[in-house]
């Protein structure tokens, strides 16, 4: 009889590590970009100076791990609130497949759009 | 999170129905959906971030472009709502981290203040460095 793993604390782990990044890294960055700036509470940095902190390969680096681990925990997150928060467990197949394989592919764009800036 | 099936089958058990709108009877379901439906805003973050180095890695006009667009009303309340889910992740992550951690040094346990308030500190550290690098 051979033993049929659980691919949960893989995926778990992913769900973690996104948690601690997001949370560390996404509020202050969010309100710079989406309200500070917007708002004009602080002046926006300038094109060239910007273009040099995100062609950085440490930032397109950072910035990568970020994408994909955010992605891969709204993934775990979102499959659950859809299993617990509208009783779609019986579309559990669909719904895993929409979850990571949508992280998947939000990942290869995010490769793409950040090697682009290099 | 945790669903109360193993994995393969389901146990021949009566299980009442739960309504659609059980999160609503009691507040801390209400907070526990909420904390959950933040991940949604963490994918429009990612979203609005590939958007921003798309466009600043076009040229100048495009990133003026992203400026505007980010300045549109529509967006700017899309992304207050964000911040707000953003930060009650954050506080909801950090304030499980003593829970979820359990640090020994030699017989003794690190009190789950210090692993809060480590976590918090971190936050500080990291928004600080992000905040320098951005604005110089």
């Amino acid at each position: 009889m051979t033993t049929k793993r659980s691919p949960e604390p893989f995926v778990w782990l992913l769900f973690s590590s996104g948690g601690m990044v997001t949370a560390l890294l996404v509020p202050v960055l969010l309100f710079l970009f989406g309200v500070a700036f917007p708002l004009g509470l602080l002046p926006a940095p300038d094109h060239a100076y910007l273009a040099s902190v995100v062609s950085h390969p440490i930032t397109l680096l950072v910035l990568f791990g970020l994408c994909v681990l955010a992605l891969f925990h709204w993934a775990h997150r979102f499959r659950y609130t859809l299993y617990d928060g509208l009783q779609l467990k019986k579309y559990s197949v669909p719904i895993t497949i929409f979850c990571y394989g949508g992280a998947v592919v939000g990942s290869i764009i995010a490769a793409i759009v950040l090697l682009r800036a290099l | 999170m945790s669903t109360g099936n193993a994995v393969g089958g389901e146990p021949p058990l009566y299980r009442p129905p739960v309504s659609l709108t059980w999160w609503l009877r009691n507040p801390s379901y209400l907070l526990f959906v909420l904390r959950e439906l933040s991940c949604v805003f963490i994918a429009w973050f990612v979203v609005y971030l590939l958007m921003l180095v798309y466009a600043v890695s076009s040229g100048r006009a495009a990133y003026q472009e992203f400026l505007d667009l980010s300045a549109n009303p529509l967006v700017v309340i899309l992304n207050v709502i964000a911040l707000a889910f953003v930060v009650l992740h954050a506080v909801t992550w950090f304030g499980l981290a003593p829970k979820a951690m359990v640090l020994r040094l030699g017989a003794l346990r690190v009190p789950p203040t210090v692993i809060l308030a480590a976590h918090y500190g971190a936050w500080l550290v990291v928004s600080a460095i992000v905040a320098w690098v951005i604005l110089r």
